[in-house]
């Protein structure tokens, strides 16, 4: 199975990646542009049959490596 | 009385002979450097995780490190009260490990700030700067891209309250200003130690100011308090012409 996860700072913890790209969109006019956040997206393929195994896995990796979950928050998505 | 300092080398650590030269060359201890995949940590009084970019910095600096064999031991010596102090990427890895409350954010101003700044002590009174005055101001030079500190407001008071914050950055006065606070560091932290007093961790480098040939040995009493410390020495040191 496949796991597209990705990881973004939790809101309200400053990001300043995003504020930079934010004044950027600006710059180039995109007014309409607000709140940039950035985060990260990783792929991981995972070598699980079972739907809820791989799902627990996942849940896992992200909660003790992929994602610092004193500022980060994840979220993912599996596929087969 | 000659101590044993452990001072543990991660795959891109590159700050750990700087600290091995200021223990033994300066200091006359013995040092112990040791690989990152060592499991065994024997008869060793102090470890130092030093700065560098372990791993790359990949993932989330400090990240992958933490996770290295050599950090079980690490932990349980913490656990047992053994001195630990986490210099730079070395404080990093020990907020991934948990060692230490809180996290590391991309500095504010999103660039790599390399220079001296001046870093006040907020608590004289830890293991680790015992000889220095609560109130004294240091020249201390910094090199981090991810040094701005952030931990949830309950955790930050319950530092606040139990002295927790060691360092903080401030003018060359002693004044805490956000003009003093290059990275955007959560109440202009610099260093904290862990609740047992056994832990420390500072983004600046003391180990690049403490030999009077470096123009600069503000940060040698680190050492000294340790070693004090560790020979359960209550007499005071004064430094000579500090400042």
């Amino acid at each position: 199975m496949k796991a597209k996860i990705h990881v973004t700072l939790k809101q309200g913890i400053l990001d300043p990646q995003g504020k930079a790209i934010e004044h950027a969109l600006d710059s180039l006019g995109f007014k309409n542009a607000g709140n940039v956040r950035v985060g990260k997206y990783m792929e991981v393929d995972v070598h699980e049959t079972d739907k809820a195994k791989a799902d627990a896995a996942v849940k896992a990796m992200c909660e003790k490596l992929l994602a610092n979950t004193i500022v980060e928050e994840y979220r993912y998505e599996l596929t087969a | 009385m000659i101590m044993k300092i452990g001072v543990v080398v991660f795959p891109g650590s590159n700050c750990d002979h700087d600290c091995q030269h200021v223990f033994k060359d300066v200091l006359g201890q013995y040092v112990e450097m040791i690989w990152h995949k060592e499991t065994l940590l024997a008869g060793l009084d102090a470890i130092v995780l030093p700065g560098g970019f372990s791993y790359g910095d990949y993932l989330r600096t400090g990240a992958i490190a933490r996770f290295s064999p050599v950090m079980g031991a690490v932990r349980e010596f913490a656990k047992k009260g053994g001195m630990v102090l986490g210099i730079c990427n070395g404080f990093q890895i020990l907020l991934e490990a948990g060692l230490l409350p809180g996290a590391m954010l991309r500095n504010k101003s999103l660039h790599f700030i390399c220079k001296d700044v001046s870093v006040k002590i907020e608590n004289a009174a830890t293991a680790f700067t015992g000889a220095y005055e609560s109130g004294q101001v240091l020249k201390i030079p910094i090199a981090h891209a991810d040094g701005n500190y952030y931990t949830d407001p309950v955790t930050l008071a319950a530092m606040q309250a139990n002295a927790q914050i060691v360092f903080r950055y401030c003018t060359p006065d002693g004044r805490v200003t956000p003009e003093a606070n290059s990275n955007g560091s959560l109440d202009n932290i610099a260093g904290i130690i862990n609740a047992e007093g056994n832990v420390l961790g500072m983004m600046p480098h003391p180990e690049r100011c403490a030999e009077t040939v470096l123009g600069n040995e503000d940060g040698k009493l680190i050492f000294l308090s340790m070693l004090e410390s560790l020979k359960g020495n209550k007499k005071q040191l004064k430094m000579v012409g500090a400042g």
